[in-house]
């Protein structure tokens, strides 16, 4: 699921599947099913059920910027877009008791994400680089700002909402139950992984990442950059339409919100945390950052100075995001030195993890400080309650946090060491 | 409108009256040169002489300020690069121009694409085509490029890029190739083998080369065209262009010096 090519090309008949390309997907599924058996609470579905839709938009917002080099700040309209229409299907299917059972309408979210990429990809697609961004973001805008103006289409600030159980039960389902919704969604969320990652494969698909990497001289390979652009944007238009149908069977409610600049913002955010240089990068940021936002925010109200201040790290020290992390490791296994790693990774991080704990602590003194009612000085964190007015607690949390730094920077030049010995081969160079 | 021409008398390559100004400065000042089917034709001139402008003219890469360029007697005015290599027409570059973070594989297998015909195909996968594959292998094997078949082709040392260069050029099986100093950088014995490598792959083809080893010219072209500030001052066969006295005074002289 990398971007590189299998080795197996030389080997075996170009022709029949490998079990290592297969049995990713078929794990997928397995875990899939099997998931709402150990979570079973409906907080978690809720969760899950987010998770995929953040999966599907992220992955179709890679087809643009991982694999064919475009930084879009507007793709929540395709999404968006889809959505309010599968909410018009929705309510028009229950007024007119027409036969279009609820599974199905991802295919017309996934229609009309198509057909509004179709337009403006026939215009913005003609160059990369900053003009494309430019294009995106006032796109973006201007069909953000048309929900409020168009009221029959996007229902102003209300939003428009439906009914998921209209219509007719499927195999005597009827989508009163989370856990139904849950497997609706999964089986989308799997096959429309399934599909873009074979459009990543196939011809179009291929020369997207050439004309990312070099469009001039893609050109000379008698492609046109700019064709190949539209295609991928087209399908990544597709897709987002799907997360976007998505979106109106699970909540049943569509505003101006999820096509906002904000959420184009936030599913940049994703896919550059979870890594675009590979194809499952973004399935990792959707994970990881759903994760963030609804456990979090739980706890604390600063969330998003914290979802910040990683994404702020990602981009600053791992440019791969995390699944660049992950496979920076791949070399690391295939000398079978992993082992090397394990006390340093422990000796670093252990300590990097307290002055963390220490930092966020620190933050959420002062906020509390800053924030509670007068009168209201009583916190809790980390199970102790406490006066946030006390300068003792602030001093422990500013201590905690600096002795935890001390010991891992100090730490880290072992890990680094560490690092290069697990890296060289036996009895080779360096 | 010419009178249609039988088809062997069509050459190539035709250029007629081919000017380019960037700004003020005439960098091609007025080139006719017709390439016929088959031939082996070298392009030799002093550092600046407009060599790798007029290949930009005739690819698309730039447009004319005046003139024409006509491949198989169609001219090209106002073409893309991308239809003129449709129309069987590929090139290298001077200064490697190759898809760095794509693996060596990728590389080649990517310009075997178009040629083959699957376009901007998303209903097949490259994986399932034997062809496709097996004939990027192919051209590895040829440019020597197999052991670095899975590296990201950036991290090559320059001479492995500069084969990788021809190796996507000729991929596609164009029947018009044209070389920008192929073997620029290259020790002599890899020059050897990518002189041997051109002239198999170029058989019954027709290729233009600028070229700045002599050795190189005088051993592969039927014919030689010598560019000096811009414009042609000699073609013809080699030993006619060696002996004729503008082109010792105004390159060869100082080239053929160079040599030894
Ligand atoms: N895009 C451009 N804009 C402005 N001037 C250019 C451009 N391309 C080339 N030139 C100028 O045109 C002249 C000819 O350049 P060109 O690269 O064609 O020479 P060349 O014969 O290929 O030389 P070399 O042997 O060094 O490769 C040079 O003076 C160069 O500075
Ligand atoms: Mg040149």
């Amino acid at each position: 699921m990398t971007d590189t090519t299998h080795k197996s090309a030389v080997s075996t008949p170009a022709s029949r599947l490998t079990l290592g390309q297969v049995a990713p997907w078929l794990f997928a599924i397995a875990f899939l099913v099997l998931l709402p058996f150990v979570f079973k609470s409906n907080a978690a579905l809720t969760i899950m059920n987010q998770m995929m839709i953040t999966i599907v938009f992220a992955l179709a917002y890679n087809m643009l910027l991982g694999q064919g080099g475009m930084l879009s700040f507007g793709h929540a309209v395709y999404l968006g877009f889809g959505g309010f229409m599968c909410m018009h299907i929705m309510n028009a299917v229950e007024d007119n008791g027409l036969p279009l059972p609820l599974p199905l309408l991802p295919i017309f979210g996934g229609l009309f994400g198509l057909g509004l990429a179709t337009i403006i990809g026939s215009f913005s697609t003609r160059r990369a680089g900053t003009v494309f961004a430019m294009i995106s973001l006032g796109i973006g805008e201007l069909i953000a700002a048309c929900t409020v103006i168009i009221v029959v289409l996007f229902g102003g600030e209300e939003g428009i909402s439906g009914d998921r159980t209209y219509g007719l039960p499927v195999f005597g389902y009827e989508f009163l139950q989370q856990i139904e919704v849950y497997y609706v969604l999964g089986f989308w969320t799997v096959l429309s992984a399934l599909l873009m990652y074979l459009f990543s494969r196939t011809p179009v698909g291929r020369m997207a990442n050439a004309v990312r990497d070099n469009p001039e001289r893609a050109e000379f390979l008698g492609y046109s950059a700019r064709w190949v652009r539209f295609y991928s944007f087209c399908a990544s238009g597709f897709f987002a339409g799907v997360a976007g149908a998505m979106v109106a069977i699970n909540y049943e409610i569509l505003t101006e919100q999820s096509m906002s600049a904000t959420q184009s913002g936030v599913i940049l955010l994703v896919a550059f945390l979870g890594g675009v240089g590979f194809f499952f990068g973004p399935i990792i940021g959707a994970i990881v950052f759903t994760l963030l936002q609804s456990v979090l925010s739980l706890y604390t109200e600063i969330w998003q100075l914290y979802l910040g201040a990683l994404f702020l790290a990602t981009v600053m020290f791992f440019p791969g995001g995390l699944a660049g992390v992950l496979m920076m490791h791949v070399p690391v296994a295939r000398l079978g030195k992993f082992g090397l790693l394990v006390m340093p990774y422990i000796k670093t991080l252990l300590p990097a993890l307290v002055s963390v704990i220490g930092v966020s602590a620190l933050m959420e003194i002062i906020f509390h400080y800053r924030h509670a009612p007068p009168g209201d000085e009583e916190m809790t964190l980390f199970w102790v309650t406490f006066d946030s007015h006390n300068l003792l607690a602030m001093l422990i949390a500013f201590v905690v946090a600096a002795a935890g730094f001390w010991v891992a920077k100090r730490n880290s030049g072992e890990l680094r060491n560490a690092w290069h010995a697990a890296n060289t081969p036996d009895g080779g160079r360096a | 409108m010419n009178a249609p021409m039988s088809k062997t008398a069509v050459p190539a390559l035709q250029l007629e009256g081919l000017r380019k100004s960037f700004g003020r400065t005439e960098i091609i000042r007025g080139v006719d040169l017709s390439i016929q089917r088959g031939e082996l034709h070298a392009v030799i001139g002093p550092n600046g002489a407009g060599k790798s402008t007029l290949f930009n003219l005739i690819t698309g890469r730039f447009a004319p300020t005046s003139g024409t360029v006509r491949l198989h007697g169609t001219d090209l005015a106002g073409m893309a690069p991308f239809q003129i290599n449709r129309m069987g027409l590929s090139r290298s570059f001077q200064i490697t121009n190759i898809f760095p973070k794509m693996t060596v594989f990728e590389n080649v297998r990517c310009s075997l694409l178009w040629s083959q015909g699957y376009r901007y195909s998303f209903w097949n996968l490259v994986s399932r085509s034997r062809e496709l594959n097996e004939g990027a292998d192919e051209i590895l094997e040829q440019i020597n490029l197999t052991a670095r078949r899975d590296l990201p082709a950036g991290v090559l040392s320059y001479a492995e890029q500069r084969a990788l260069e021809i190796g996507i050029t000729i991929a596609g099986g164009a029947d018009v190739i044209m070389l920008d100093e192929p073997t620029a950088g290259m020790s002599h014995s890899e020059t050897d083998y990518i002189v041997e490598l051109i002239r198999k792959v170029t058989e019954n083809k027709t290729l233009v080369m600028v070229e700045h080893d002599m050795g190189v010219v005088f051993g592969l072209a039927d014919r030689i065209s010598v560019l000096v500030y811009g414009e042609i001052i000699a073609t013809g066969r080699p030993e006619d262009v060696r002996a004729n006295p503008k082109v010792q005074e105004a390159y060869l002289g100082a080239a053929l010096e160079a040599e030894h």
